[in-house]
């Protein structure tokens, strides 16, 4: 509902304002989630809401288009008008492996993404009770138990997916990745005993802390909330990843709109409160700006290009 | 634990007003199809950054809890869900209503759900840390016999023809394939469309089965809507007390079914109410009356899936797993504020938690009055509102609340068509309820499958994973029970009349 208000809205000021394209933004900006409410994307876009309404004076207004893993949304994202006021959420890998998997009515490049704000670093995750007390013992006892090792994580083709498979073959064990609908649903599987660990997040860390720990996080470094735990980097394994975060507009949107939501969008990154939100979840911020995105994408595009391929996630 | 100060936090004239507004809010959107509790509780979560964290999940909580109970009305009335909780409150509701009952159907209704919502708190508040380890025991496997006991529910919803119920769970089963997989990531019978890649929407599915038909045979037939008697009976409430004191055992019953199911994250209040009534009917001197107007079994609905408000916020506050889609948004409202879940939540005093938790049991309680009032409202609506104004009124409705599930145009497409297939359908004797029964169980069947199968096959023993394990073993005896006892029941039932005639 109060999305098709907010449409008619914009039908209505749009046409009214059409030509005078200063002043921006000038109402309030509408920011759809392609995926439900509650989960990280959601989440993040929650704690963006207040900063954007203190430092630039206008709401930020979500709203949710889910399905098909974000596909339904992506695939509308360049009827919607580009005039900077709808913007929308972008997942990685979710942009770069499903539509090469099949039609899914949209292609990578024709998402015009302007910023990348975090990513949710992947960890491998183990219970409390766990005997795996390290990476080490999990490599231990994975090349002792070809196959035996049971890890949860959510969906397939998905980062924690992707990282599974990454990490496998640069530590030469074969572990089984049994993909949950969810991340909230992969850890009830770990925490029940249904499987031995889980690659989940460094979110499911901090949500969680007093029933798992992190054998190791996907960063570059050591993730401030989790000062003790040490990065695959550190333990010989080049491993950075995670489901990184982002945000893009209808392609019709004007170059110069396109640099100034840029910036706002950087400036909320900026903003020391903001940060500490972010870090206290378990997020790990990022700031690749408009200029910077095309290099971005290829780059990861072709990380998990070849990842998929040997995950037979993609052909 | 529970101390003087949340009840007097959560008792504030200001909290007793917002939990009045949610309730009342809850009522309206949850009575229109599509509007759902999630949808609500959602759109409030700006509200959380302005106001006090207790007050905003106060209103939330009253919000869902109205929401939840609203869906009976358009139940009873127009024979629609209006959230997918109260599916089985059609298959008495509606009968009910048709012969001229509709006032005592709404009432029951509402007393059943308060009698649910206060049991589900009552457990909410006092076994939290011990029952959340629920959520934890149900693994993939337990999942997928769970969702093949709801499917021996066919023989119950199928009205004698047991043919015609499978081919219909059957067509279910096959709409819930269509799209992209939600675990594999495959793309299934889509036709290269992209209309059908995000699936078929269970409450999309729910309005074009059960409301497009009565929509066309209302504009088809001449009769009127509801039977109308013409001396106006109030609110039937005498009479109403009366027949819930008598199934005092059933609604209780029900309504830690409901508390149980809620507790399991990814079951849900659909579920949830359609055990509780296949229990009802089961356990019921007049297993035959149910389908055709049975007090019970609106009742074991109604007071199941408010249960599972209180059941679902268990998980969710003890371990920070959502139970129910409305409690994921909560928690992020939650997680928002800086409030850790944990069952510390429910050993120190000063936690928002209980305050929650009392405005839940003062929501619960707010939604006797109004929904006495709201419902006695909606009825006279119904039976005087002209035909020619409800059609095309209901119609809209239907398809604004189509749209609003999703954003998405694609699922009123599938509304509309699939409604055109089930009027086709019940013309040959097709019932609804078992082809969405198979839309909803067959994407928890498939995922509990391939995952108890992926892990089964890791650990060199898929046998013991699908049979060696002690909850999946009481639900494969429910399952056999609830296969063979009708059978069992005419024995007895022939051995009986063998007597009396002797």
């Amino acid at each position: 509902m109060r999305k098709l208000t907010t449409t008619v809205l914009t039908a209505v000021f749009g046409l009214a304002i059409m030509g005078q394209a200063q002043a921006f933004p000038d109402k309030p900006v509408s920011y759809v989630i392609p995926f439900g409410p509650g989960g990280e994307s959601d989440i993040t876009a929650r704690h963006q809401q207040p900063f954007f309404k203190k430092l630039f004076g206008e709401d930020l207004v979500i709203s949710y288009k889910p399905g098909g893993g974000g596909a339904v949304g992506w695939s509308q994202l360049n009827s919607m008008k580009g005039d900077g006021h709808n913007i929308m959420g972008i997942n990685l890998p979710h942009i770069i492996i499903k539509p090469r998997q099949k039609d899914v009515g949209f292609k990578t490049d024709e998402i015009t993404g302007i910023y990348m704000f975090h990513y949710t670093p992947d960890a491998i995750v183990v219970k409390n009770d766990s005997p795996l007390q390290s990476l080490q013992d999990f490599i231990d006892y994975a090349k002792a138990n070809p196959k035996k090792l049971t890890l949860s994580g959510s969906g397939k083709g998905t980062a924690n997916h992707l990282a599974q498979v990454r990490f496998d073959k640069m530590a030469g064990v074969n572990t089984t990745y049994v993909s949950f609908k969810g991340t909230g649903k992969a850890v009830v599987a770990l925490l029940g005993d249904q499987v031995k660990a889980a690659w989940g997040y460094t979110s499911v860390g901090a949500k969680h802390a007093d029933k798992v720990r992190l054998l190791a996080v996907a960063t570059e470094e050591r993730h401030p909330r989790f000062p003790n735990v040490p990065t695959f980097r550190e333990l010989g394994y080049d491993l950075v990843s995670g489901a990184y975060r982002g945000i893009a507009v209808p392609k019709s949107t004007p170059e110069n709109v396109r640099n100034q939501l840029s910036d706002m969008i950087g400036k909320i990154n900026a903003d020391p409160e903001f940060r500490k939100k972010m870090e206290n979840d378990g997020m790990a911020l990022l700031d690749v700006d408009y200029k910077g995105m095309g290099k971005f994408m290829s780059d990861m595009t072709k990380i998990y290009v070849d990842t998929a391929k040997e995950a037979a996630v993609l052909k | 634990m529970l101390g003087v100060d949340n009840i007097l936090v959560a008792l504030s004239p200001f909290n007793v007003f917002l939990a009045l507004v949610g309730v009342i809010a809850g009522t309206v959107i949850g009575s229109l199809p599509g509007l759902t509790a999630t949808m609500a509780v959602a759109v409030l979560v700006p509200l959380t950054f302005t106001m006090e964290p207790s007050s905003a999940l106060i209103m939330m909580g009253a919000i869902y809890t109205g929401a939840i109970y609203g869906g009976a009305y358009a139940a009873i009335l127009l024979n629609t869900p209006g959230t997918p909780s109260a599916i089985a409150t059609t298959f008495d509701g509606f009968p009910m209503a048709k012969r001229g009952d509709g006032d005592l159907a709404v009432t029951l209704a509402c007393l059943a759900s308060v009698v649910g919502g206060l049991v589900g708190a009552i457990f909410l508040l006092a076994l939290s840390p011990p029952l959340a380890e629920v959520a934890l025991a149900f693994g993939p496997v337990e999942y997928f016999w769970l969702a093949m006991f709801g499917l021996t529910l066919v023989s119950a919803l199928s009205d004698g023809n047991l043919l015609k119920g499978l081919i219909g769970a059957c067509l279910g089963l096959l709409l819930a394939c269509v799209g992209i997989a939600e675990i594999s990531a495959d793309v299934r019978f889509t036709f290269g469309s992209q209309t059908l890649l995000g699936g078929v929407e269970t409450v999309s599915a729910l309005i074009g089965l059960y409301c497009v038909p009565v929509l066309i045979d209302l504009v088809a037939t001449p009769d009127r809507h509801l039977k109308v008697t013409h001396q106006p009976r109030g609110f039937r409430l005498m009479e109403a007390l009366a027949i819930s004191w008598k199934s005092k055992f059933n609604l209780i019953r029900s309504s830690v079914i409901g508390t149980l199911v809620g507790i399991l994250p990814g079951a849900g209040g659909s579920i949830a109410g359609l055990v509780a009534y296949s229990q009802a009917r089961r356990a019921s001197h007049r297993t035959e009356h149910f389908g055709t107007g049975e007090p019970e079994g609106i009742q074991a609905t109604e007071s199941a899936n408010n249960a599972t408000v209180g059941g679902g916020f268990i998980p969710t506050l003890v371990l920070g797993i959502p139970g129910t889609p409305p409690d994921a948004v909560i928690l992020g409202a939650l997680l928002i504020q800086g409030v850790q879940t944990g069952s510390n939540l429910f050993t120190s005093t000063d936690s928002i938690a209980f305050t929650f938790i009392v405005g839940l049991f003062l929501a619960t309680l707010l939604m006797l009055p109004t929904g006495l009032v709201i419902g006695r409202y909606a009825y006279k609506t119904i039976i005087t509102v002209p035909k020619a104004m409800l059609v095309p009124t209901v119609a809209f409705m239907t398809m604004i609340g189509t749209y609003a599930i999703r954003n998405n145009i694609s699922d009123v497409i599938i509304m509309i068509l699939l409604g055109v297939v089930g009027w086709v359908l019940n013309r040959f004797g097709f019932s609804p309820s078992p082809i969405v029964l198979g839309l909803i169980l067959g994407r928890i069947a498939e995922q509990g499958f391939v995952q108890a199968w992926t892990i089964g096959d890791a650990t060199d023993d898929l046998l013991g994973m699908f049979f060696g394990r002690p909850i999946s073993l009481v639900i494969l005896a429910l399952i056999a029970f609830a296969l063979f006892y009708p059978l069992m029941r005419k024995r007895i039932d022939i051995g009986r009349s063998k007597v009396d005639t002797d």
